[in-house]
């Protein structure tokens, strides 16, 4: 059987593993939440990674509608294709492009499907593929075909919580918040990315790091991705350890807002 | 099985399915909770429980369902025997600071393993210590124990201090009913978006995919079809009481600015400012310079009655500030005469508009209340809370 346990490039929670484990089992997709930089996008890789199979990334836009993940059908390159008289136009099936949804269904073998940062779409968007997600299949009315799954994709659906998600579409979803990792937790990711890392140098980042996070006149607290910007450029530019917690040197890779960079200022000691 | 449970979550407020209780009987069949009692709180909570807001309420109803599960380990009679004391006297003679320390940083894991082990040494009866299974004691199970971690054998549940996961209610910042904070920010801007997506309009955009499909079903003859435009047609105009009293709540009344400015959906927004209740004036910045400011005339003949006003103050003042007629007067003696006569104006204007309150509705003193009540029998109030921004929305949505 198929089971998650974390993989060498991503350290995942005990309570994550376990979410991730029940979905499989239970054939449900897995909604992830959490601040933005805990990994949410990365996880689908590390599944992926792990169990050896090949991912289907979906990004979604504001604009992105349901039927785009099902299959497009170009009607305006077909009506192209009979005023010059192309070869096949009667042939719809030409014209019907399967979309990331048809993709993961119609694959040979068993695949990982992330639909990312589903909230950015209308706020419908979730309920209009409650059918296809349950039943793993759609009909192309154009072509009278239904799209049925070869095997069930394991579905990671990510959300940033900007928009609340439709209740019928949450009943049919296992949910894990992903928390900011603890002061462990990230040394441990930390380590992932730097192996060589120099143990002083981290204790140092990291207690600067909660220090920061911690400060409540911070508007954006930074987050995974900028600790491992941040420990990139104090490696590169050989910065004493001594002086992080005290200086914060490079702290532009850290805060992104001019307000943070002052509160942090007139707040550090 | 525990079919309580999910009536207990159902009556916390935690809207759960029979689909979802569904699955989790599955998953238990499965044997998904890997037979311990912290992967039964997980798969519990990943199945049942689908918003971070609502991990605390599920924490509090987990905890008051489990909170006495005896110890599932077959304890012999002879322990037990021991074990029931309700005589123990309610002190704390036996209280060893170390030792509790120590006990603290045990896992739930290492706290079983230790019992197990206990059960098979044990042959007598311990009460009043930090290493055997008995009472009163500072060891991590028995029961009347000190211990502020254990495992509860036999006996009366007495300091309710045996440790759950969710004991610990470490969700609590994320609960809705919380007044709105910075971290909440977020969750306010997605309740002032959703009531842009209920704005009907007429079909006035060109649909190029359907006109495309007519026409070729039309054996070419043009035909036109347009669908609705997606745009949101919301304008706002949000007024905020400024200084005073209302200094308490600035990082409040910040994050609740900065959900409305930023969310950038609404078709059109102003802002301006008022200390304590609107008058003459209207203040381009928190500051309330006069010689940034405009008539609040020109702000009533300006802004269009179908703008959803939202105020935005603690509603509490020296009656005469409201209902006198020093601050309110017009120079010309005709028109509004005091501030409560501004905020009436206003409401007549603007078919939709609401109250927003950072403060409760003070306890006592009629001092203060007389406002208060004066003002929200003006306008719909709602307290300054994720949940109240909500009822607000709701109610600036209605025609």
């Amino acid at each position: 059987m198929n089971e998650f346990k974390g993989s060498q490039n991503y350290v995942a929670s005990e309570e994550l593993m376990r979410a991730v484990n029940i979905a499989m089992v239970l054939q449900k997709p897995l909604l992830i939440k959490g601040e933005p930089g805990t990994g949410k996008t990365m996880l689908a890789e590390a599944i992926a990674a792990a169990l050896g199979k090949k991912l289907i990334i979906w990004n979604i836009k504001s604009t992105t509608k349901a039927q785009d993940g099902l299959y497009v059908y170009d009607v305006v390159q077909r009506l192209y294709d009979s005023q010059f008289g192309g070869v096949g136009v009667d042939n719809i099936e030409k014209y019907v492009k399967l979309g990331k949804l048809g993709e993961a269904f119609t694959d040979e073998e068993q695949v990982i499907l992330l639909i990312d940062e589903i909230d950015k779409a209308d706020l419908e968007f979730p309920n209009d593929l409650l059918w296809e997600l349950d039943r793993m299949e759609f009909h192309i009315p154009e072509t009278g075909r239904t799209v049925k799954a070869n095997h069930r994709p394991v579905v990671i659906i990510t959300s940033n919580a900007e928009k609340e998600l439709p209740d019928a579409f949450l009943r049919r979803c296992v949910f894990h918040y992903i928390e900011f990792p603890d002061k462990e937790l990230m040394a441990e990711i930390v380590r992932v990315h730097f192996p060589d890392l120099d143990d002083k140098l981290l204790t140092q980042v990291l207690e600067a790091f909660y220090k920061i996070r911690q400060l409540p006149q911070i508007k954006k607290k930074p987050s995974t991705s900028e600790i491992i910007d941040w420990i990139q450029a104090l490696v590169h530019g050989g910065v004493d350890p001594k002086r992080i917690v005290k200086e914060v040197p490079y702290l532009g890779v850290l805060l992104k807002k001019n307000e943070d960079m002052d509160a942090l200022r007139r707040n550090w000691r | 099985m525990f079919e309580d449970f999910l009536y207990l979550l159902r009556k916390n407020g935690l809207k759960v399915s029979l689909t979802e209780w569904m699955s989790l009987m599955e998953a238990l069949d499965k044997g998904l909770h890997g037979s311990s009692f912290t992967g039964f709180y997980h798969l519990c909570r990943c199945l049942l429980v689908k918003s971070e807001a609502d991990f605390d309420r599920f924490d509090r109803a987990f905890l008051e369902y489990f909170r006495d599960v005896p110890f599932q380990q077959e304890v012999s009679q002879e322990l037990l025997d021991w074990l029931d004391r309700p005589d123990v006297l309610n002190d704390y003679a036996n209280w060893d600071e170390e030792q509790a320390l120590k006990n603290m940083g045990l896992s739930e894991e290492e706290i079983e393993r230790m019992l197990k082990e206990r059960m098979e040494e044990q042959n007598e009866e311990h009460n009043g210590g930090n290493y055997w299974v008995g009472t009163h004691g500072m060891s991590t199970f028995g029961n009347s124990g000190l211990s502020p971690k254990g495992i509860r054998v036999g006996g009366q549940s007495m300091y309710k201090r045996a440790f759950r996961v969710a004991g610990e209610r470490k969700f609590r910042d994320f609960r809705r009913d919380n007044t709105l904070d910075t971290r909440q920010f977020q969750v306010a801007l997605r309740k002032l978006r959703q009531f842009s997506g209920l704005v009907d309009l007429p079909p006035t955009e060109f649909d190029v995919d359907n006109t495309i499909q007519d026409t070729a079903e039309n054996g070419g003859l043009l035909k036109v079809r347009y669908k609705r435009p997606r745009e949101n047609t919301v304008k706002v105009l949000l007024l905020m009481d400024s200084g005073g009293s209302m200094e308490y709540y600035s990082q409040l009344c910040s994050a609740l600015f900065q959900a409305v400015s930023k969310s950038g959906h609404f078709k059109d927004l102003r802002v301006y400012y008022f200390h304590n209740c609107v008058y003459g004036r209207l203040y381009n910045d928190p500051l309330l310079m006069s010689r940034n400011s405009v008539t609040t005339d020109w702000v009533l003949s300006n802004i269009a009655s179908d703008w959803k006003v939202i105020f935005v103050g603690d509603a509490q003042m020296a009656p005469y500030e409201l209902m006198g007629g020093y601050y309110g007067r017009n120079n010309s003696g005709e028109g509004p005469q005091s501030g409560l006569d501004w905020l009436r104006l206003f409401r007549s204007r603007y078919q939709n508009a609401i109250w927003l309150n950072p403060s409760q509705r003070p306890q006592w003193g009629e001092y203060w209340t007389q406002t208060y009540d004066a003002i929200a029998r003006v306008f719909p109030m709602f307290p300054l809370t994720v949940d109240g921004l909500e009822e607000g929305m709701k109610k600036l949505l209605t025609r």
